[in-house]
């Protein structure tokens, strides 16, 4: 029994009580419309020292672009940073989920959580809502046995890859790794060929657009490199389009004005006896 | 496999495959905006040059205007093959019109003799959004707007093609001067026109994935023709 | 025939110079028949905190109170007030739970952080992937319409009554070009000291 003033602890998980309904109307002829996807272009390569992640900014639904700046290289732990593509409310929510779990696992362990363990993670929870859950991910780190890159995809498979792409723009990005990634690259020549590579992505598919956004990912040190690249910049505008003040036409009488008092609380912290 | 529901015996070694249906799609869309304003004196019309299918782009430069005569010119956005015969199509019948009666057709012969081809085809439409503008007889400008199967409205202004929704409710406020208030608006000059026409595509770039690489705009007025183009962003 | 175009609505929300606005429609129709010509999608959810939902009519109002629900839970259990962020990510979350169910919702929120008193627009897709720009956000069966006309009007640091123009201005013209949203408006100026409500003037077909 649950009431408003003693709510019942919700369970975890997904909640499924709206599927009934939901089928009905899509019986109806009222199918569930699409959620946002980023048709895009998420690459990686390991270099000499480490790992470089990138990715475009573009997120789209059907032909319009929803969002034209968001973040794609999502932080998962320290020494692991994860691109995604595909349903962007999947990636967005499972690489926070898999992020906080890491964190609880290092915790327990006490030690740096190896790349394997959140490629194995991130498998075993893709592959349990059997493709469902529309993440294609490319996973990268470092950690005490080097750096390495994965790939995995929505049904729970995954690789372990030199370089890799994923989205949309993939076949364009990987055009440019196949032509030119070597082993052991340094970390200037490594920028230069992630960026040609999401740049192919961004110009070449039209699910990708927008910036570019790098991570590199060395032994000690993390560069999160947003907006790296702007390879796309607004047209300027020719005209103005400023409205004098009373242009549009209101209903005064209806007008209402709420009135907020802002009260301002200046809180000094102070330092705790722990001495005891 | 209606078979598996049927109380008769089923042999699997006998049976045969049931009949597929296969189906084609004659049409493809290629993506496109064409914006079109009319004054007093003068018409323009812009497009876009991306030629593209799903998410791939084929082009970054082609041309969708098309110069009927020195007083109209048409836009297309849709299906670029069909673009292709249509506009081949009234070409040839244009040239007929002007070897029979001596004289290039007007604007508005123009506009009624492609809303007659586009009936034409009734069943199997041309799957294209057309603009037509030119000045008519008086010298005034005007646009002419097509939806695929032929009906024609005559306007002042228009946007059509894969961004058409974007572009349509700016030019309503900037040219139409809809839901304003105030003192009497003065017409759109040319080039004031023009400003609005780039901004449009600059909107509409930034949010279509269809619209983008560049514009070609066209300006009619009584001397003649003119082209510019604008580059817009190619993501 | 997509669920999320059956009732009809556009709205949009737009950051300003310290201060932020949400602009609705007021429809509410079943599929081309309008029903009703002052229906409620904006919701306030603190003083400078608003929420829209367009969407199904139905989830609109379900929503509004699961949210309003958790809102003033976590407002007693904490002693004050939900900032903007953390309201947003409530949304989120309450719509990936119900991921492979989801409410028809796709949700607008606008509102000032507290202190800083920063304006902060956002916006989601009905299974709560978040997008929070620099700019605007739209949402509902205009968004196309809407989404030409702000990235044409929009320019940054507008005053709040040059926000009020811009914003009712990019509403109404992308209202008139969609069959099933229209039906007068209500435009929300939201600033440090007070909130502004305004009615407006517009087509009734």
């Amino acid at each position: 029994m649950s009431s408003a003033l003693c709510p019942e602890i919700p369970t975890p998980g997904f909640s499924f009580e709206n599927c009934k309904r939901n089928a009905t109307l899509a019986a109806k002829g009222f199918p569930t419309p699409k959620a946002t996807k980023t048709g895009t272009t998420i690459v990686g390569i390991i270099y000499k020292d480490g790992v470089i992640l990138g990715a475009d900014t573009r997120a789209t639904e059907d032909t319009t672009v929803s969002d034209k700046n968001c973040q794609k290289i999502h932080y998962l732990a320290p020494n692991m940073y994860c691109c995604g593509a595909g349903t962007a409310a999947d990636t967005e929510m499972t690489t926070q989920m898999i992020s906080s779990q890491l964190e609880l696992h290092r915790l327990y362990t006490g030690r740096v959580v190896p790349v394997c363990t959140a490629n194995q993670m991130l498998k075993q929870y893709l592959f349990r809502y059997q493709g469902h859950i529309g993440a294609a991910l490319v996973l990268g780190g470092v950690d005490s046995s080097g750096p390495h890159l994965f790939s995995i995809y929505p049904h729970g498979s995954t690789d372990k890859l030199p370089y890799t792409t994923m989205g949309s723009g993939s076949l364009a990005a990987m055009a440019v790794f196949e032509s030119r990634w070597v082993p052991n690259m340094d970390e200037e020549a490594g920028k230069k060929l992630v960026r040609d590579a999401i740049a192919a992505g961004i110009f070449n598919d039209l699910g990708s657009g927008s910036n570019v956004d790098l991570c590199v990912i060395r032994k000690d040190k993390v560069d999160y490199l947003r907006t790296y690249d702007e390879a796309n910049k607004k047209g300027i505008r020719q005209a103005s389009y400023k409205y004098p003040k009373g242009t549009t036409a209101i209903f005064p009488n209806k007008t209402q004005e709420y009135k907020i008092e802002v009260t301002e609380e200046t809180v000094t912290p102070y330092t705790m006896d722990t001495s005891s | 496999m209606a078979m598996m529901n049927d109380s008769r015996p089923h042999y699997p070694d006998y049976s045969t495959a049931g009949a597929v249906q296969h189906s084609f799609n004659p049409y493809a869309d290629n993506g496109g905006s064409v914006v079109a304003i009319a004054g007093d004196d003068f018409a323009v019309i812009g497009a876009d040059t991306r030629l593209s299918t799903g998410f791939a782009i084929y082009t970054r430069n082609q041309k969708k205007l098309f110069k009927l005569t020195d007083k109209t010119i048409l836009g297309c956005a849709g299906c670029w093959c069909d673009t292709l015969t249509l506009t081949r199509i009234l070409n040839a019948r244009m040239q007929m019109y002007e070897q029979e009666h001596n004289k290039t057709m007007s604007t508005t012969a123009c506009s009624q003799m492609l809303s007659t081809m586009l009936y034409y085809k009734r069943f199997f439409p041309y799957y294209i959004s057309n603009v037509l503008v030119g000045l008519d007889t008086e010298g005034k400008g005007c646009v002419y707007s097509y939806d695929p199967i032929g009906h024609c409205e005559r306007s002042t202004y228009r946007a059509g093609g894969s961004a058409g929704a974007l572009l349509q409710p700016l030019l309503d406020n900037q040219v139409g001067f809809k839901n304003m208030q105030g003192d009497a608006f003065e017409k759109v000059t040319k080039e004031r026109a023009i400003a609005i026409l780039k901004d449009v595509f600059i909107s509409a770039a930034e949010r279509d994935i269809y619209t983008g690489d560049s514009i070609v705009i066209n300006l009619i007025t009584k001397d003649g023709i003119t082209e510019e183009t604008f580059p817009l962003r190619k993501d | 025939m997509s669920i999320l175009s059956y009732n009809g609505g556009a709205m949009v929300a737009m950051k300003g110079d310290q201060c932020v606005a949400i602009a609705t429609d007021k429809r509410f129709g079943i599929q081309a028949q309008t029903i009703s010509l002052d229906f409620k999608k904006v919701f306030d959810m603190g003083p400078h905190l608003f929420v829209g939902l367009p969407g199904l009519a139905t989830d609109t109002q379900t929503v509004m109170e699961k949210l309003r629900f958790r809102k003033n839970l976590y407002e007693l259990k904490e002693n004050r007030k939900m900032s903007p962020k953390v309201f947003s990510s409530m949304v989120s979350n309450m719509l990936y739970e119900k991921r492979f169910g989801p409410f028809f919702v796709e949700p607008i929120i606008a509102g000032l952080e507290p202190k800083t008193f920063e304006p902060y627009v956002c916006n989601m897709d009905l299974i709560g992937c978040p997008n929070e720009p620099e700019d605007f956000v739209v949402g509902g069966t205009a968004s196309a319409q809407l989404y030409g006309m702000c990235e044409a009007l929009w320019v940054p640091k507008l005053k709040p009554d040059e926000l009020f123009e811009t914003i009712s201005q990019a509403l109404i013209n992308a209202f008139d070009r969609d069959a099933i949203s229209g039906w007068g408006a209500t435009v929300y100026i939201i600033e440090k000291d007070k909130v502004t409500v305004r009615e407006l003037k517009t087509r009734m077909d």
